[in-house]
Order: C-alpha cells, then structure tokens, then sequence
C-alpha cells in the first residue's frame, strides 16, 4: 500500500517550483508562491484607492472629484479580489469558511474575515449614499418609459431594490447623504490602512523568518499600499478617458451623442489637472514608504544580527537585480524623477504610474519570496521558479496564469459595476 | 410596558438564567483532548550516539503513513562535517530516509563533495524532530484554532479542520511542518501519539538501535531520561525564538541550527 502511495504522491507542495541549494532543511520549500505576492498587492490597490476617494470625501480636495468617484468604485471592484488569491492558494478551499466559522484570535489572518467585512460595508455603504440619488432618478426613469424591454425591466428591479426603499429626494435627505458620506470615508481611512496594515503584520509577525521580521513591516506595507492604490487610480482614470475622448470624438456612444456631452477639450483639461493633483499625494506616499523600506535596510546592515550573513547574501548578491535594478531604480527611482522633475505632462505621469505599480509589485515579491529564499538553517538558498506553462491545477493557479487571471478580475468585475454605478456621466451627485 | 418595568424584568430573566448557564463550563479541546494531562512529554537526544543509519526516519514514515518516497519527513537526520580549514558541510538527502550511505557530501543541485578524511576536524550527527514548543507559534498563529498543544505536552494538528493555508508552517522555526501530499493539510510529527497514549514508546525510539532517542514524562523526576535533563547539560535548538523547545539534546555543537 505504501509503495502504491509513494507513486502517487512523490510531489510535495512546492516542490515544483522550489529549486534547492546546499543545505536545506528536508521540509522546507517555497509554500507562498506567487498568489500570497498577488494578495497583499491586491488588498494594497483595495486600500490605496479608497484613500484617494477619501482625499475629496474627507478633506473636500474638490479637484479630485471625477477621480474620486472613480477610485472609491474601482475599490469596490477589487475588494472580492483581495480575497480571490488566499483561496486559490489554499489547500482546502472549500474549508476557508472556517477562518469566520471559528476565528483563533491569537492568529493575525483571523482577523481578516471581521476586517475585510466590516470594510467591504464601509464601502458599499458609502458607495449607496454617493449613488442613491442616481438609483432613484433611474428606477423612475425606468418605470415611466413606455415598451421597456427585457433588460430594462431587469435594471428596473436592480434599481429598485437598490434604493432599499428610501426615495426621498427632498434637499434635506440629500443632505444628510452628504454629511453620511463624509463620515463613512472618515472611518473608511483608518480601516482601509488596518486592512492594509495587518496584511503587513501577518508577515512582519512571523519571528521565524528574518527577513520579514520587523515592526515597521505594516507601516512600510500601509504606504506601499497607499502608493498602488493612486498609480492604479490615475493609470484607470487616464486610460478611461481616453476611451472617452476616443468615443467624443468620434461620436461613437449614446452618451457623446448627446447634446450635453463633455467636448475633447473639456474633457482634457479636466483629466490634466486631476491626475497631476493625484500624483502629487502619489509622490507624498512614496517618499514615506521609500524612506522605511531604506532605514529597515540600513537598520540590518548595520546592527549585523546573526541573520545579516544569510541576508546579505540574498540581498546583495541572489536578489540584487529584482531588489535594486527592478524595484528601487526601474520601480522607485525613475517614475520619482519622471514625476518629480518640471515640466510635467499626463503621459509622463501615466508612463510612471506603471513603472510605480511595477515597482510596488517587486517590492511584495521580494518579501514574499525573498523571505522564503534562504532556508532556516541559514545554510542553504531556495530558488523559486514561477510555473508557467501549467501541467495540473496546481501549477495553474500558483503559477503565472493564476496571477493573470487574478490581476484581471477587477477590470472584468469594474466594467459590470459600471453598468450600475456609472463613474461619469452624473450630473447631480457628489 | 413601562420603562422601568421592562428593566426590572431583564434583570430578573439574566439573574435566574445565570444559575443554570453558570454550572457549565467552557469546552477547551487543550482539557478534553488530552489522555493524561498529568504527564507532560518531553524527547531526549543523545547526539553522541547517533550513526545516522536512518531507521528512525523509516519507522516513522511507516507508522504515520506519510508516503514512504514524498520529499517530506516528520523527523530527519543532518550529517555536520567541519574540515580543519574551517569549512562547514551539513546535508541530510531525502531527510536520511535511507541513511549516510554515501560519503560525499550532498550540496543540493546534484552536487557533490569528497571530503579528505584526513582534512576532517569533527563530524557528527543530529537527529531532528518537532520540539513540541512550550509556546509553540504554530498553534498561535493558526487561523482557524485546527492545531493546538494538548495538556500532555503535545502539538497535534486537525486535519478535518485544517484550510491549508501554510501559517503554521512558515511559523515553525524548526521546518518540522509540511503539507501533507495526500491529505493536503499542514502535518508534522505527533511523538507517535497513538502510541505513547497506549503505554508504547514511539516508532522512532523503538526504531532507534542504540538509543539516540528517548522518551520521558519530565514531570517524572524517577524516570532516567528525566533525571538525564533535569540533571545533566543538555541544549535546545534555537532558544532565542522563545518557544521553549521540550527536546533536548546532549552534547549539542553551537552550529547546530
């Protein structure tokens, strides 16, 4: 019986991409793989773009308004998708429930079903204020229109029920929508960067492991969040509106046909000023987070602790590329200069979003995997391989298909989102 | 009902409900589970007398039915060689599942090192094991409570209620914990729980011919092994972790990690 079992079970988990050398303790191998490098960069765009909404919320920034309304949606669609690759990468998916049926608090990812909720109703409960008005001017819209056809009497109940039955669109209610809203951003930002934060603190508070041991771990991952979350904003925005000024130009949607539809100039000027806006608190973030990451480095090297020999090696000579080629040059300092320097332009802003994005994803592969690329008897290095071409579901869903289709979700999740909760286009809202 | 009314009858209901509610008792599986939350296990190693022959790594395989040839083990074998010109060698191929039959020196990547006996300056053997921590941080950190330390001194895991999720395994400073390949859930070493709760010795003390491993109730103060560690210099692997490893080990080299 044991010789039929060996046949079929010679793979270990992670042994398909964990390259071993010299001396590496049997059990060990590169268990996080590539969808707990997605779950912390996805939770960080879920955080950073509702910091962004909040900005106008909160502190009123009225020239991030467009935006805005922009990024607390977008949020909203990456929010199930924070949660799309810890269970992918699970071994028992089907028993993730647990972690809400019985929470062991002593453990920081049991946290995460109470905060992930409490912030997804945050949100959607902002989003209702903002929306509200918009959900009952089209459920009335919808149910005056003669001949409705099929899909319109479906997004006549989807309005309706949306509106939860409060249709008072007195000044008075509007009102008190606005104040609502405001407050609900105002406990959304310190929830957003716990959110955040604690995906930090479920690594930094892993004492095993030296390198991503540190209590600056939450603080460097709430701004890298932050960071993320505004180049995703501003990279979407500008694509989007070029879409737009695409379609204005052209005439090409039912919306640019309209007489009252945003010229190409309008439309322009408009984005200019938001996005540089936008990069401005972009460039903020990243000189905090910039900053902590470069004195936990000086902090290491300088005290020498017994780990510092293991972790030099990795960092200085195994990871030196994706460390600081890839991620401080390509991913911090260029798109810092590109944005910094005068003379600014939308394209150049653009251009560095994604170098920014890239950078902030380099940074959570480097902890993640460089965490786990020398081995606990510090003797030894793994190397992980990112499975390509996958041969079981396995290699599908901790490999580069898995991050793909993880990576693509929240567009795919925005554009239905958008059906309902249309981004542009509102006249009366705020 | 009156303000006043509605509070006087609340506090009578909570008042008589207390009584009955108050008779029980909070189940704690750490309680309930243990056989004899008297005894608390701890493991001695005697370094000096291993040869690294590997029957305890066979036993273990074959009692705990973790597939025989899986690159996974519950507990392992190192083989240390320190030259006279300072160089370090440790390795320890397929967890010393078949033994040190190879002289070289197994450096990972199909690698392989000759070693001068005569350039040699000590070599031994250290066979390793979960330590079944006093503060273990893998029950600490297990989301969903599927692994807890018994009364007994034990650090079992729930495989029906284990997600998977790899905490606990990234947590252990000592990489005693592995994905089961079969089973897919975190697995490690149980000091043979089915056994020692029935009066046997583990497969790996039984295994073991000349008596590297043993075992003992450390609240025993007149078993041998007991007196071996309450008495004598013993180690534990990584202390400054804080986990309070409950195996320890004589004669102990400082490399040992």
């Amino acid at each position: 019986m044991l010789d039929q079992v060996a046949q079929h079970a010679l793979q270990v988990h992670g042994e398909a991409w964990t390259v071993k050398e010299l001396f590496v303790l049997p059990n060990e191998y590169i268990y996080w793989s590539i969808q707990i490098v997605m779950y912390p960069f996805m939770t960080g765009l879920v955080a950073g773009a509702f910091v962004l909404s909040s900005l106008y919320h909160v502190f009123h920034v009225e020239k991030l308004k467009e935006i805005a309304r922009f990024s607390l949606v977008f949020s909203f669609a990456l929010l199930p998708v924070a949660m799309m690759p810890l269970m992918l990468h699970l071994q028992q998916p089907f028993r993730g429930i647990n972690v809400l049926m019985t929470p062991h608090f002593t453990s920081a990812i049991s946290a995460f079903g109470i905060v992930f909720l409490t912030y997804a109703s945050i949100v959607a409960t902002e989003l209702w204020l903002v929306y509200r008005q918009h959900f009952v001017l089209s459920a009335q819209a919808l149910q005056a229109k003669q001949n409705r056809s099929v899909m319109d009497s479906i997004f006549l109940l989807i309005f309706n029920c949306l509106t939860l039955g409060a249709r008072d669109l007195s000044h008075e209610a509007i009102e008190k929508d606005h104040r609502a809203c405001t407050r609900m951003a105002g406990i959304g930002i310190p929830v957003a960067c716990f959110l955040h934060g604690y995906a930090g603190f479920i690594f930094g508070s892993v004492k095993a492991n030296a390198l991503w041991m540190t209590p600056l771990m939450p603080v460097i991952f709430i701004c890298s969040a932050v960071v993320s979350g505004v180049a995703l904003c501003i990279l979407c925005y500008v694509l989007v509106q070029e879409i737009r000024k695409f379609m204005a130009k052209r005439k090409m949607s039912r919306w640019a046909r309209e007489a009252s539809a945003p010229t190409v100039a309008e439309l322009d000027g408009a984005e200019h000023e938001e996005v540089l806006l936008a990069s401005n608190y972009l460039l903020y973030f990243m000189i905090a987070a910039l900053t902590l990451e470069i004195l936990d480095l000086i902090f290491r090297g300088y005290t020498q602790v017994k780990s510092w020999d293991i972790l030099r090696k990795v960092i200085m000579e195994r990871d030196f590329f994706k460390i600081f080629i890839l991620q401080y040059t390509i991913g911090n300092a260029v798109p810092f200069l590109m944005m910094s320097l005068p003379g600014r332009t939308v394209r150049r802003t653009t251009l560095a979003t994604v170098l920014v994005l890239f950078g902030v994803f380099m940074m959570r592969y480097n902890v993640v995997i460089g965490g786990q690329a020398f081995s606990l008897s510090f003797a030894g290095f793994m190397e992980y391989h990112l499975p390509i071409v996958p041969e079981d579901w396995e290699t599908f869903k901790e490999g580069l298909f898995g991050a793909l289709t993880v990576a693509a979700t929240p567009f795919v999740l925005f554009y239905f989102i958008n059906k309902v909760l249309p981004v542009f286009g509102m006249k009366e809202s705020h | 009902m009156k303000r006043r009314d509605f509070i006087k009858n609340c506090i009578v209901v909570i008042a008589g409900a207390s009584v009955p509610l108050s008779a029980l008792v909070m189940v704690d599986p750490k309680k309930v589970l243990a056989a004899n939350p008297e005894i608390q296990w701890a493991f001695l190693i005697d370094t000096t007398k291993c040869v690294g022959c590997g029957f305890c790594v066979k036993a273990c395989k074959t009692e705990n039915d973790i597939p025989f040839n899986a690159n996974i083990t519950r507990t392992w074998v190192e083989r240390y060689v320190f030259t006279m010109d300072d160089q370090r060698y440790i390795d320890s191929p397929k967890g010393a599942l078949y033994g040190f039959t190879d002289s070289r020196v197994d450096l990972g990547m199909g690698e392989f090192k000759e070693i001068d006996p005569r350039n040699v300056g000590k070599a031994f053997f250290v066979p390793k094991l979960c330590n079944h921590c006093a503060t273990p941080p893998c029950t600490q950190v297990c989301p969903v409570g599927a692994t807890y330390k018994t009364d007994d001194g034990v650090v079992l895991v729930d495989r029906t209620w284990c997600i998977g999720c790899g905490y606990c395994i990234m947590a252990c400073p000592y990489a005693a914990r592995y994905f089961h390949p079969t089973l897919k859930v975190a697995d490690k070493c149980t000091f043979c729980y089915h056994r020692i709760t029935k009066g046997l010795e583990t497969a790996c003390v039984n295994a073991c011919p000349f008596g590297a491993r043993k075992m003992c109730n450390i609240h025993d103060t007149n078993d041998r092994n007991t007196q071996v560690i309450l008495r004598e210099r013993v180690g534990v692997l990584k202390d400054d972790f804080g986990t309070k490893p409950q195996a320890f080990y004589i004669g102990l080299a400082q490399e040992v990690r």
